[in-house]
């Protein structure tokens, strides 16, 4: 009965996780870095967004496997790092705890409602400011870093704005196995 | 082996975060070589990720500036003829200007050269647009489309008219990454305009400029203008970096003050920019030539003050007047001598010149017919009987 239990409560998980094609799994984030650095020339506003991050969390909780989703964010983070010029290992850093964390919790609560993924986005955006407050200012020990609360609100809030639109379009290139 | 199985996930997030963080170290143990802040096999990364973005950037760019090209040249070109005239006077104007400013540097140079004083100037510019931006907003890069083969190399002040923009740090052959000075990495030596005080600039969290290495001094107030002081190596001395906005004591480091500087130029839209690529020890070609015109209209102009008669060849294009008896006599080509004349009246008058005949038109006890009746002498009230002078015309009239 156990082990029916157990093979049950696996099945199911199992038939929840999503994979994508191998296209849409580069094509996705590196569309993601472009849109990134490019937005910034069409308005310096649009640099608040964080397209990368919310592509990370897209991953991390549609395939809900922490080793995905860890591995999503590092390389997603790096490169992020790695186009804007910081040390290579702070975005990775941060979105590496971020991909697994979402990951983690995907496998636990529906993450397929909207208002769901909303918080999840505005949570796991704050939680990546403080990650990245606490990787600059301990880490690398830059004593002159400060981190603006009120703007690292509103950029959460911008991202949750933008991520339930690009996850309602992102979910097109799903494939349940 | 049951302890990893179960544990597999939490351990390869620990795997991944310390191997990020050992290459965080490597990057930040201080780099031998300030052109290469992240060390060689991360600055190749770097450049292989920037190489395999650029073409994109480049497409987008090329995409979108053929649209503006379409719009602007070809549409919307209202005025723009007339917007050239004016803005070809306005350059003339310019160079006239510069040229003055040129000639008025030149003792300083006179001098500098006396105290034996290294001067430093803009020999050769590249110019570049600008293809992309940071991927955060944490940091403050330009992507720029010149790299190593246009002669780029690493620390390259990067400029535009308006303003120092930053400098190169990483670059490839065809593309190179532009710090801004308002990135929290940047740092250029600056002096302030009036006062003379020099300081560092840097940039903050939050994308702003501020010096943060002096105190408190009276004389340092809002809307004093900034200038680099070419200590740095970096920027050569005297290019505008911005205007003092605020002054307030910064509370991360005491007793220094936290002045804020809004830079000249635009760092958040930044279209076009020029590359220092090489620096001289004199002025250009262009510029020298500009010194030699001012100095001849100098000279022209100082000789005009001394010599009033010079101005007489502008006058030899008005027609002839009563008054230009300057010719001499049997010399119909040629004056003999120009003697130095006063500008005809706006309004003239009997007093004005050339009003009167010569003394040989006239005749004595009669009176002066060049006078116009207007400006004669108010008529006497009528109570009275009017007693006119010996030569009036009335006197003259036949009778």
């Amino acid at each position: 009965m156990e082990s029916m239990v157990t093979r049950s409560y696996m099945s199911r998980r199992e038939v929840e996780q999503q994979s994508f094609h191998v296209l849409a799994t580069l094509l996705i984030p590196v569309v993601a870095l472009l849109l990134q650095v490019m937005l910034p020339r069409i308005s310096p506003r649009f640099a608040i967004l964080d397209l990368p991050l919310i592509v990370t969390l897209f991953f991390a909780v549609s395939r809900r496997s922490p080793i995905a989703g860890t591995t999503t964010g590092a390389v997603i983070g790096l490169l992020q790092d790695l186009l804007s010029g910081m040390p290579a290992g702070v975005n990775g850093m941060a979105k590496s705890v971020v991909g697994y964390a979402a990951a983690s919790l995907g496998s636990r609560i529906d993450v397929e409602n909207t208002a769901t993924r909303a918080v999840l986005t505005f949570c796991f955006s704050l939680l990546q400011s403080v990650l990245l407050y606490l990787i600059q200012r301990r880490l690398l020990e830059i004593h002159g870093f400060h981190v603006l609360w009120l703007h690292e609100l509103i950029r959460a809030f911008v991202n949750l704005l933008v991520a339930v639109p690009v996850f309602l379009f992102l979910d097109r290139w799903k494939r349940s196995e | 082996m049951e302890f990893v199985t179960r544990f597999k996930n939490a351990l390869f997030l620990v795997a991944v975060l310390l191997a990020q963080a050992i290459a965080l170290a490597v990057q930040v143990r201080g780099p031998a070589n300030s052109s290469e802040p992240n060390g060689e096999k991360v600055r190749l990364i770097r450049l292989w990720v920037i190489g395999a973005v650029t073409p994109f950037e480049r497409g987008t760019h090329a995409v979108g500036s053929g649209v503006q090209k379409i719009w602007f040249n070809y549409i919307d070109l209202r005025h723009a003829r007339q917007e050239n005239e004016g803005l070809k006077r306005q350059v003339a104007q310019m160079r006239i200007d510069e040229a003055a400013i040129a000639e008025d540097a030149l003792q300083g140079r006179r001098l500098q050269a006396l105290l034996q004083f290294r001067q430093r100037y803009v020999g050769s510019t590249v110019p570049a647009q600008v293809i992309g931006n940071s991927a955060t907003d944490q940091s403050h890069i330009l992507t720029i489309d010149k790299g190593s083969s246009d002669g780029l190399r690493p620390d390259m002040p990067v400029i535009t008219p308006d303003g120092i923009i930053g400098k190169l740090r990483e670059v490839s052959s065809s593309t190179a990454q532009v710090v801004e000075i308002n990135d929290q990495t940047s740092g250029a030596g600056v002096i302030l305009e009036s006062t003379r005080i020099r300081g560092i600039l840097r940039g903050t969290v939050a994308g702003r400029v501020q010096i943060g290495n002096l105190t408190a001094d009276s004389r340092i107030k809002p809307g004093e203008h900034v200038l680099t002081s070419g200590g740095d190596q970096v920027y050569p001395r005297g290019l505008p970096v911005g205007v003092i906005e605020s002054i307030k004591p910064d509370p991360d480091h005491q007793p220094y003050m936290a002045i804020t500087i809004k830079p000249t130029a635009d760092l958040n839209r930044v279209e076009e920019v020029l590359v220092i690529t090489g620096i001289q020890p004199d002025l250009s070609e262009q510029a020298q030539q500009d010194l030699a015109t001012a100095q001849a209209k100098r000279a022209a102009d100082l000789s005009a003050e001394k010599l009033p008669g010079i101005h007489d060849d502008q006058q030899n294009n008005r027609p002839p007047t009563a008054g230009d008896t300057t010719t001499a006599p049997g010399s119909s080509d040629e004056p003999a001598l120009k003697a130095p004349r006063p500008l005809p009246a706006i309004h003239p008058d009997r007093y004005s010149t050339g009003a009167t005949p010569p003394a040989s038109d006239l005749s004595p006890g009669v009176a002066n017919p060049a006078v116009p009746q207007q400006i004669a002498p108010p008529a006497a009230p009528k109570a009275s009987k009017p007693t006119l002078p010996a030569n009036t015309p009335e006197q003259q009239e036949p009778q």
